[in-house]
């Protein structure tokens, strides 16, 4: 029983990781690094909840989610695709952005600094066979987990098996290639850019959902540890899911260890060490998509 | 030459997109951005109060362009100040030295816990070639961690910050320059600010390492291949980065409360990325733009009867990504004029 209970609240926390770190994957894997992930969540965060809270609706919610969590994704796309900004610099400007216009927002729409008004959630199904267990019942219930492990298969797949998928990995090895069978770098980069946009936005609807509301910076750096999770699982999707799986597992030991004599500050520490590590070399190798990070200019040869 | 306007354009293009939001709040743009200005330079306290804002903003604009400057990139400007601040304010408290020394002890705990947060990317971006960005931004969680960790046992719990202080660490006010200062919290931090961005000009450009430092950051084959060791040289100028960075806690800890507490004034690491950025790199430009954001800053606090002061932090936004995004829009512009 207490193991079920704790290992179903370990994927309940990595649901929203693991949305953002395929999302960062995809951007990653056509040559755009994405550290805008914690902004594009927050503000798809938000979105959802004044999707659902105008029309009381969660579905509407997940829906704005998504366009917002596609708009903020396209600015990036625009700075950094179209006008070859740098996209470090301009993934931290996206995530200063969404911090201060959630908290416009949310002083125009909810009058309060500090957090939304409730909102609905989404809905909770009841399966057959699962729903009596504890912690199971409740979390394969849920329409976004659910939709989070059929995604990982996809995502996968979509990168892996897929034209668009090999079209989009050499356009962040080597942009040269699908140019000079004419095709167009920035559109595929764009498309990569967006679906991490997407995949973020509903990580942030998750969060909201969970939460009924929105609340001032409420990601509190999940976004970071997104993009963490996405290194340590070598910019592939499984990867990036199994690293939230752990890194979800070591924050539920965190709150169960909370009150313990065990501080649970080094615990939360465990992923930004984990990354560092794989980063150094000392868990593997870890090797970024080689154009990652490189403007693509048509003009320059 | 087009290009070396780009910060104005970016400034110029903000303050456009911040006019809309305004006129969308149903406030009109000039009288509300006339008001921040008069109310951030106009009096001797808002010019103070700007003076303090802009204080921690030189630092940690001096950090990021140091970094900028060979070839880094350095994030971790946040959690650098962090424990810069928590180390000065825990050798202002427990350290026992006779008066004299108790000032620079506690700036040169600051430094020395700066320095060795950004002495750590340095090390393994020079050792294993990992990415400074990914690590700096990771250092930052383990600093915020290690803080609240360290400090459980030393903050008094009720307001979860740590003892006072000795006076002899203290850093004075700057009324003693002119009285029309008085009341607000612009302290001799800034004097240090300034002292460092000519010493961090000095190093840059006038000195042999300094030279070094730039050839890394423009070419970095090309540096080695020049007899320069660039491991060595981008590992210094991290932890030289992250030294100026652990300074800009003082400000706060030493020059203003007098004590450190959990999240003291959050971000402006990362505004100090914007700083840099809008000063070219450059410690006189750095200078400007932390001016221009402290009085963003302290102006909007003053206007937010008419504007949420959240639009303060939506402007500085626009003006990190006009900034980034200026450069290549005129450089095409001006490719299509030639």
């Amino acid at each position: 029983m207490e193991v079920l209970l704790f290992l179903a609240a370990a994927v309940r926390i990595s649901v929203p990781y693991a949305l953002a770190a395929m999302g960062s994957a995809l951007s990653e894997r056509g040559g755009v690094i994405c550290i805008g992930l914690e902004g594009i969540m927050l503000a798809g965060a938000l979105g959802y909840t004044v999707g659902a809270y105008w029309s009381g609706n969660p579905w509407a919610g997940v829906g704005a989610a998504l366009l917002v969590g596609a708009a903020m994704a396209w600015l990036h796309a625009e700075a950094t695709v179209r006008f070859r900004a740098d996209q470090i610099t301009s993934g931290l400007g996206l995530n200063l952005l969404a911090a201060g216009l959630t908290r416009l927002v949310l002083v125009q729409v909810f009058h309060s600094s500090s957090n939304s008004a409730r909102v609905v959630g989404l809905p909770q199904w009841h399966l057959p066979l699962v729903d009596g267990l504890p912690g199971v019942g409740a979390l394969l219930g849920s329409p976004l987990v659910l939709a989070t492990f059929a995604l990982v298969f996809l995502v996968q797949r979509l990168l892996f098996r897929t034209v668009f998928g090999l079209r989009l990995r050499a356009t962040g090895e080597r942009p040269e290639a699908p140019a000079t069978l004419g095709l167009s770098v920035t559109r595929i980069r764009f498309s990569g850019v967006l679906l991490c946009g997407l995949l973020a936005g509903l990580a942030g609807a998750y969060l909201a959902s969970e939460q009924h509301s929105f609340t001032d910076g409420m990601t509190g750096g999940r976004g970071y540890i997104a993009l963490a999770a996405m290194i340590v699982g070598k910019w592939s999707p499984v990867g990036a899911a199994a690293a939230c799986l752990m890194f979800g597992a070591a924050e539920a030991l965190q709150i169960r260890l909370q009150g313990s004599a065990f501080p649970a500050e080094l615990l939360q520490t465990l992923p930004y060490v984990v990354t560092m590590l794989v980063l150094a070399g000392f868990i593997g190798r870890a090797v970024a998509p080689r154009a990652v990070g490189v403007p693509y200019d048509p003009e320059e040869r | 030459m087009l290009v070396a306007l780009s910060p104005l354009v970016a400034v110029a293009a903000a303050l456009l997109a911040g006019a809309v939001f305004i006129a969308a709040i149903g406030e009109r743009p000039l009288e509300v951005y006339g008001l921040l200005a008069s109310q951030a330079f106009g009096t001797g306290y808002g010019l103070g109060q700007t003076l303090f804002r802009a204080t921690p903003l030189v630092f940690t604009g001096l950090a990021v362009a140091l970094g900028f400057r060979a070839g880094l990139f350095n994030i971790g400007v946040e959690g650098q100040m962090y424990l810069g601040g928590f180390a000065a304010a825990l050798a202002g408290a427990y350290l026992r030295v006779p008066a004299p020394l108790a000032l620079p002890a506690a700036l040169l705990a600051a430094a020395l816990a700066g320095g060795a947060w950004g002495a750590v990317p340095g090390v393994l971006k020079a050792r294993f070639g990992s990415h400074e960005v990914i690590n700096t931004i990771m250092l930052n969680f383990i600093a915020f961690a290690l803080v609240s960790w360290a400090g459980r046992s030393l903050f008094e719990t009720a307001t979860v910050r740590t003892r006072t202080i000795a006076a002899a660490a203290e850093l004075p006010r700057l009324d003693f320059l002119s009285s029309a200062l008085r009341g607000s919290p612009v302290n001799a931090s800034l004097l240090i600010g300034l002292l460092l961005a000519a010493a961090v000009g000095a190093l840059l450009f006038r000195s042999r390492l300094g030279y070094e430092l730039r050839a890394v950051g423009w070419n970095a084959p090309a540096a080695e291949y020049g007899g320069v060791r660039t491991g060595v040289a981008q590992a210094l100028a991290m932890t030289l980065s992250g030294a100026v960075a652990g300074l800009g806690g003082t400000n706060f800890v030493l020059g203003y409360k007098h004590w450190f507490e959990l999240d003291f004034p959050g971000g402006a690491g990362f505004i100090g990325i914007a700083v840099a950025l809008l000063g070219r790199n450059h410690p006189v430009g750095v200078i400007v733009a932390a001016l221009f954001f402290g009085a963003l800053s302290y102006g909007g606090l003053v206007v937010n009867q008419r504007v949420p002061r959240e639009l303060v932090e939506v402007l500085t936004a626009l003006v990190l990504l006009f900034a980034i995004t200026a450069r290549p829009v005129l450089e095409r512009v001006a490719r299509r004029l030639v």
